[in-house]
């Protein structure tokens, strides 16, 4: 036999800062040990611009906060085998999110940007633009997800838990080691 | 409706620009005859945090803001309660500026550490038109395993001494609080710092004759990447030296001439208009100076340079005159010398670090003034790694958020991005014809400029490459993809 086989790995970015992704290169080092188990096939960290088939681990960091977030959505549910729900707002909607709060919320926020804080040209954009939802929501309220990993960021340790224990074809125990904010 | 369609136009668009951080995407019209019109760089994220802050206590602004961006929370954080000093009306203790200045230095250096390493430095040692699976950190790994972890061991150095004061990495708004900061550093932790700081002097000098010498055959890139005279913007301290956290602005001309000098920052809005296009959720800020849309101008580590008289500290100084050298009149101008601007920055913050721990005031207790809102606005504006960003908040008489402002980084460079896109694109695009390598090399300009597109989205990975033919109304004839 050859060489084990890499795990493909992605990540991917909806709505939000990404400080989960942040965190997942806070893995220092170890990142260069994780290099030898998987391979990362699609992220922003990379040039792939199109999801691939048949990708073991993505890991999904922001809300879906447009149309074109539940679009990659779908599709990367569609094309893989574990999704992980990454940082506060994939498992809560949490920043993005609140703006659900408001009246006429994505109308409201997009007033306030482009039409009362400017002094050139208002208008609210829209040209070739993918729309707002009028409800930044959770990863789980449009796919099935099969690990929830709240923190704002999980930190670095517990990404690497999480990634060691997929790998290693375990389900990771997440009792007492993460919690949101 | 029967329309008889005329060719007339081609539409590149690239989606997604990879390699950056944020969600972008790139659209390039062609004329008939397949020279370029113009380019498009869109913005296709908007979170809303000028309106949902709205009803917030003033002193939740930090945590909040900081959410805007996960690379540079520091500089929001920083921002956000200098806005909030200012709601105070107090002057916060000299060891919090110390702090507050320390824990910047960190962001700096490993925002640019993650912009050097992480995301260019494939196209700089692999090439421009290097295979596409190849140009990541992850590669580097295998082909420069050196490299790859002198780039992951500076941007550690960074983090490090964030989490050192602050006890976590990323999102530190529980340390950064109105009137100062909530507890002083501890002398175990700025004895690490010190410790780990001749190993990052060693990564960037190493990094910074390594990049030097590779300048001669990047002269293509230099010459046609984003080389262009703009107006330039950044803050510098009272003798005219770089600053990042407290300072007045200047602006000089593209010909270096410094037009405005000694701006008092909350002034911004005197001297910074804000307009809208309907093809991005990214805002134009302009210099009113000159007016819309012709007051391009730029910020972030180049201009930073060029607006400086001097850097204040002696290697960096040292560097500075070597890199003045490829401008005239102190002005660099090729927007792929950001990248050598990157280097020359992370040099002086690492000597910056060094100064601030040697500094007595540093370590006092004495890190917070107490206080309530004493004034109903507030204005605070700090240099984050990729340019001048301005929080600016409006309160009601029970120190609620009434309305918020907020211009970033990336959005004063929107135009410079345009440009500097359309100017790659005329250079590599020759009758309409496209390849692997014009794609990258138009990334790679976007990339030089670093743009923090979370930040700027205040609010990836989407289409493939797309070629469509557009009428003259904007309808697609035909459309091939990658």
């Amino acid at each position: 036999m050859g060489e084990k086989r890499k795990v493909k790995l992605a990540t991917a970015w909806l709505s939000g800062c990404s400080g989960c992704h942040m965190s997942f290169l806070d893995q220092d080092e170890r990142l260069i040990e994780l290099a030898e188990k998987i391979q990362l096939v699609y992220s922003p960290l990379m040039d792939a611009k199109i999801f691939p088939d048949d990708v073991d681990v993505t890991l999904v960091e922001g809300a879906v906060g447009n149309e074109e977030d539940a679009d990659l959505l779908r599709n990367i549910r569609a094309r893989t085998r574990i999704l992980v729900s990454l940082g506060d707002c994939a498992v809560t909607g949490n920043i993005p999110g609140l703006r659900n709060a408001l009246e006429k919320s994505v109308q409201s926020v997009l007033e306030r940007a482009y039409m009362e804080n400017v002094d050139n040209k208002p208008q609210i954009p829209s040209e070739d633009l993918p729309k707002l939802l009028e409800n930044a929501r959770p990863l789980h309220e449009f796919v099935e997800v099969d690990f929830y990993v709240p923190g704002c960021p999980p930190s670095a340790d517990l990404i690497n838990y999480i990634l060691t224990e997929i790998l290693a074809g375990r389900r990771p125990n997440m009792e007492g080691k993460c919690k949101y904010g | 409706m029967v329309r008889s369609p005329r060719p007339s136009e081609h539409e590149i668009t690239i989606a997604p620009v990879t390699r950056i951080e944020g969600h972008a995407k790139v659209t390039i019209r062609l004329d008939r005859e397949g020279s370029v019109k113009d380019a498009r760089f869109q913005v296709i994220d908007f979170r809303g945090f000028e309106k949902f802050c709205e009803g917030r206590p003033f002193y939740e602004m930090p945590s909040i803001t900081s959410r805007i961006c996960g690379i540079c929370p520091v500089s929001h954080l920083l921002a956000s309660v200098k806005a909030c000093d200012d709601i105070l009306a107090v002057t916060i203790p000299q060891t919090a500026v110390l702090l507050r200045r320390l824990m910047h230095m960190g962001q700096i250096i490993q925002s640019h550490a993650l912009s050097f390493f992480y995301l260019s430095s494939p196209d700089i040692l692999l090439g421009m038109d290097a295979e596409p699976a190849k140009r990541n950190i992850f590669y580097m790994m295998e082909k420069y395993p050196q490299i790859a972890r002198d780039g992951i061991k500076l941007r550690k150095f960074g983090q490090e001494i964030i989490e050192s004061l602050s006890g976590r990495r990323i999102h530190s708004s529980e340390w950064v609080v109105p009137g100062g900061v909530s507890s002083p550093l501890k002398r175990e932790k700025a004895e690490a710092i010190q410790r780990d700081l001749p190993e990052a002097l060693r990564i960037v000098s190493e990094t910074l004759s390594n990049f030097k010498e590779r300048l001669e055959i990047l002269d293509e890139e230099i010459e046609s990447f984003g080389n262009f005279p703009t107006y330039y913007l950044g803050m510098v301290t009272q003798n005219g030296e770089i600053e990042h956290y407290d300072g007045p602005l200047r602006i000089v001309d593209p010909n270096g001439s410094v037009v405005e000098d000694n701006i008092d920052p909350k002034d911004y809005a005197k001297y910074i208009g804000e307009a809208v296009e309907p093809w991005t959720y990214m805002k134009v800020p302009y210099l009113k100076l000159v007016g819309y849309p012709d007051g391009i101008y730029r910020v972030g580590p180049l201009p930073r340079l060029n607006v400086s008289s001097r850097c204040g500290t002696p290697l960096a100084d040292a560097e500075l005159k070597e890199y003045r050298k490829f401008g005239r009149n102190g002005i660099v101008q090729s927007t792929f010398m950001y990248h050598y601007a990157r280097l020359i920055e992370i040099l002086f913050c690492i000597e910056k670090v060094d100064e601030i721990l040697k500094d007595p005031a540093t370590h006092s207790d004495h890190v917070q003034a107490k206080a309530s809102a004493n004034r109903m606005e507030g204005i605070g504006v700090a240099e984050a790694p990729r340019g001048t960003l301005i929080h600016h908040y409006r309160i009601s008489r029970e120190g609620l958020i009434t309305w918020a402002n907020l211009i970033i980084a990336t959005e004063h460079n929107n135009l410079a991005y345009n440009k500097a896109i359309a100017q790659v694109a005329k250079k590599y695009i020759r009758r309409g014809r496209l390849d692997e390598g014009l794609l990258n090399r138009i990334e790679a300009v976007i990339r030089a400029l670093d743009p923090c597109l979370s930040c700027a989205t205040h609010e990836v990975g989407r289409m493939p490459l797309q070629v469509k033919l557009v009428d003259d109304e904007g309808h697609i004839l035909d459309q091939i993809s990658r």
